[in-house]
């Protein structure tokens, strides 16, 4: 199951909805809002997508781990909007016959989640200012709002 | 001919609007697009090397033709999960 929602990710029935009698290996991996980056505070994130190429993307993510790993089932759910520290931004549920192969596609699911699936974060700093993270861009982006 | 791109993230704030609408060449391509972009709107400049053009679902590659499409979109590198 792919999906993006501006609500919070039931990753229990996300993790459920994978389980198989097929499976004995289920792998959940949840991304949670981190206070500290560098030494830096955060307080909150807002994520934006783009959805339909987001959801295309995430697709073609499953497609290609299903073609790599004998996954029985695979459900991946992002979070769009203004998330708080501790909320889970992203989750990742991937059901495989062994626990290897779990492990291995669930890594790759996020691993190019994050490379390729059109989504992206803006940092709210505890000193009242906000930046995109654009990840490879050589400067650091700071707008005081 | 006249071509709207979406824009996403900071490039959206930079420009301060969620869309363009250009004047491109018919023979446009992808990177033609994206010096298209510097010149018309100069606010994006700063975040032009790393700007990423999409068509429809996909990335486009610089030879990629863009004129005439309906579904491009304009984006800085991606930061989900």
């Amino acid at each position: 199951m792919i999906q993006l929602t501006q609500d919070p990710i039931d990753f229990a029935a996300l993790t459920e909805s994978v389980r198989s009698t097929q499976a004995g290996a289920v792998v959940l991996f949840l991304g949670t809002v981190r206070e500290m980056t560098h030494g830096r505070q955060t307080v909150a994130l807002d994520y934006d997508g783009y959805p339909e190429m987001a959801e295309a993307k995430l697709r073609d993510l499953e497609s290609e781990a299903r073609s790599r790993w004998p996954v029985v089932e695979a459900g991946i759910v992002h979070r769009l909007g203004h998330l708080e520290l501790g909320d889970v931004s992203v989750a990742v549920a991937v059901s495989c016959p062994h626990r290897h192969q779990a492990f291995d596609a669930g890594r790759f699911l996020i691993d190019r989640l994050k490379e390729v699936v059109p989504i992206w974060k803006k940092e709210n700093w505890s000193d009242g200012s906000t930046e995109w993270v654009h990840p490879g861009t050589d400067e650091a982006v700071d707008s005081r709002q | 001919m006249k071509t709207v791109v979406k824009l996403f993230a900071r490039a959206r704030d930079l420009a301060g609007a969620p869309t363009l609408e250009l004047d491109l060449e018919e023979s446009a391509t992808a990177a033609d697009l994206r010096a298209v972009i510097g010149e018309q709107v100069p606010a994006l400049q700063i975040i032009l090397p790393s700007l990423l053009i999409a068509i429809g679902n996909d990335y486009a590659g610089p030879a990629t033709r863009v004129a005439g499409r309906t579904d491009l979109a304009a984006f800085p590198p991606v930061s989900g999960g």
